[in-house]
């Protein structure tokens, strides 16, 4: 094999020394020659258990020096069998399987699986209840984008947002604490409703909120937008087209911030979504800075949403009055012996869904989420699936990074925003 | 549902009831082609390879499509220009149990024009076959894969067809068929038995095991006594 031997001349040629005496190298005690490796791939392997893969995601890197020749993504290690246990539960059973996938933003998962088997049943929630969802969902997308730009910033050096985010993350839950007892398994939803009505001042607390997060994301922009290294690490890399990210199916930001302006919320409207103003954020290059972007403007266009929503929001009862989906108060099922018998009926049995298969997104906070259930006229699904869009994001990973340096495959990977307990399931 | 169906922890060394469905596609009947732009010109222009069109909850489309031609219909609606399905969502399928045939659903969405619709192909389960469509959506790799782990279903020319969720040696069969018990096929000891014993190169694709295994040779010439400061005092 042939050697290449570096010759450093630095310091060696006796002419350049003081009063004309040869100086040492500067790298003398280190400067053996260097082995030829072009050419020859060297493997590495990444996790699972790496903080920079955001979860137990494993990659094993095929390298040329420094350069990702190409990734080979393992899942699979936070595999729980979701769907398969959902075939052994009731309807309203699987609620709290489904907060348990994206643990970062939990509400949004709730939501999208009872609306789901809501539009299958052919049941109408109230007023109160989507309004009430919108402001969940909405919440809970500011939730996963600020978790999002934190652990984003702090994989390109920057521990300052990390800070800010999580601050103001934890004031989420509070919020999810205050409604559901729970800070991530909420299973707040129902079919048919919602576990309990908004509790005494928590849209006075979620106001507060409203207000003083907007100068954290100032905060946020100040620090990172105009940054040098930011841009250096982020802007060109990883970039892919319109047309290829379409047919990878990327959905949600990443798909935005190639130039394609499909947000479910606009295209396929659930829960008067159309009513809302609201802006649909668009990048046009398709790299990690843009895709930076499009998340920063999505945390602005949601707090806007979430402000119309408290100023519509209606009384009423938040469940349908229907005894064959809605369980009777407790105070009465605990007083009233028909309300005992109802409640004990609709608990054992379950809840009868009719014949059929429904396909419903919704815009999560990663992509599109569609909860696909498939029913028989039972009181359990015949198949309950997720569409997680974290799973066909992460597929497109190999795509992306070749080419890139090692350091740039965990920006881009960053910037996909994944989450593998909806990757694995 | 059967009487002798066993609920809660008791159903675990059981599969999941089969559905009392009479067939896959008893759930809804025969719908009205123009409810769908894309539904009529289907059956304008495939005829009887389009086997069924169903409306199911509401207003989601339905069409059951032949197996044997799946990549041509689905090439079709993807390129058309009145059709211009350019988003696979999802790839799935659905097991009845029973012995009733497997459906494979796409769902598919058109960005352009606004509509979704969902085609499925029907396999009976001796003849889990079907042609792979990731020529057409690059995002049905994974997706197919992970039907393939976990129905048992074969993609024909899927360039990667590999166990994605399940690990690669896992040997119990395919873990969303109704007829695989909830808490797995072999017994916990056994299941133990197999993790401890697990061989490290399952954990690699083949292409990776030939990266890794080939020594590189390289020879790292003797290095000189270090000169100077650090060693000598």
């Amino acid at each position: 094999m042939a050697q290449k031997t570096v010759e450093f001349t630095v310091g060696r040629n006796p002419e350049m020394g003081v009063d004309g005496l040869p100086t040492p190298s500067p790298l003398e005690p280190f400067d053996l020659p260097e082995p030829t490796l072009a050419g020859e791939h060297m493997l590495v392997n990444f996790g699972p258990q790496h903080p920079a893969t955001h979860g137990v995601l494993r990659l094993v890197c095929e390298l040329d020096g420094e350069t990702v020749v190409d990734v080979t993504p393992h899942i699979g290690y936070l595999h729980s069998g979701f769907e398969k246990l959902g075939e052994h539960r009731t309807w309203n059973q699987i609620v709290p399987l489904t907060d348990r996938m994206d643990y970062l933003a939990p509400l949004i998962y709730n939501c999208a699986y009872v609306m789901s088997v809501e539009k299958l049943a052919g049941i109408e929630v109230t007023e109160r209840c989507k309004v009430v969802r919108v402001i969940l969902m909405e919440l809970d997308r500011i939730f996963g984008h600020l978790l999002w730009l934190g652990t984003t910033a702090i994989d390109v050096g920057a521990y300052t947002p990390f800070l800010y985010t999580f601050h103001d993350r934890e004031r989420i839950y509070k919020l999810h604490e205050r409604y559901t007892g729970a800070r991530i398994t909420t299973s707040a939803t129902r079919v048919g409703g919602m576990m309990a009505d908004l509790p005494e001042g928590w849209i006075e607390e979620l106001n507060h909120f409203l207000d003083t997060f907007p100068a954290t994301l100032a905060e946020c922009h100040r620090l990172l937008t105009g940054n040098g290294i930011l841009i250096g690490r982020t802007q060109g890399i990883g970039a892919i087209s319109a047309e290829d990210a379409v047919n990878c199916g990327f959905t949600g930001p990443n798909l935005r911030a190639s130039g394609v302006a499909y947000d479910v919320r606009k295209d396929n409207p659930y829960y008067d979504y159309d009513t809302y103003d609201f802006e649909v954020p668009v990048g046009e290059h398709g790299d990690c800075y843009d895709r930076y972007l499009v998340r920063m403007e999505e945390m602005e266009q949601s707090i806007r949403i979430l402000r119309q929503a408290i100023k519509r929001l209606p009384g009423g009862p938040i469940n349908v009055q229907d005894p064959h989906i809605s369980l009777p108060s407790k105070t009465d099922t605990m007083s009233d012996m028909e309300s005992m018998i109802h409640h004990f009926k609709l608990i054992t049995e379950g809840i009868k869904v009719a014949p059929g298969d429904c396909y419903f997104p919704v815009e999560a906070s990663k992509g599109e989420l569609g909860m696909y259930v498939v029913s028989d006229g039972g009181s359990k699904p015949v198949r309950w699936r997720v569409r997680p869009p974290s799973f066909v994001n992460v597929s497109v990973l190999p795509r992306l990074t070749r080419g890139h340096l090692v350091a740039d495959l965990i920006m881009i990977n960053a910037s996909l925003d994944i989450v593998l307990g909806e990757i694995d399931r | 549902m059967s009487q002798q169906a066993k609920s809660g922890l008791d159903a675990i060394d059981e599969g999941p009831v089969p559905s009392d469905a009479a067939g896959p596609t008893a759930a809804g009947a025969p719908a009205d082609p123009a409810g769908h732009p894309s539904v009529a010109a289907l059956i304008a222009r495939f005829g009887t390879a389009i086997i069924h069109h169903e409306v199911s909850a509401g207003d989601q489309h339905v069409v059951h499509v032949d197996p044997t031609r799946n990549l041509e219909i689905l090439g079709w609606l993807r390129d058309d220009p009145a059709q211009r399905y350019d988003l696979l969502a999802d790839v799935t399928a659905v097991d009845f149990g029973g012995g009733r045939p497997l459906q494979v659903v796409y769902q598919l969405w058109s960005i352009p024009h606004r509509r979704g619709l969902r085609v499925k192909c029907l396999l009976a389960l001796d003849a889990l076959e079907v042609d792979s469509v990731v020529g057409l959506w690059n995002s049905a790799n994974w997706l197919e894969r992970e039907v393939y782990d976990l129905f048992g279903v074969t993609f024909r020319g899927h360039p990667d067809l590999r166990r994605i969720l399940m690990p690669m040696d896992y040997a119990e069969g395919h873990p969303l068929r109704k007829d695989f018990p909830l808490r797995g096929r072999f017994s916990r000891a056994e299941q133990t038995r197999r993790a401890l014993a697990q061989d490290l190169d399952k954990f690699y694709t083949p292409h990776d095991i030939k990266i890794g295994r080939e020594p590189q040779q390289v020879t790292l010439p003797a290095a000189p006594a270090p000169k100077g400061t650090g060693a000598e005092s």
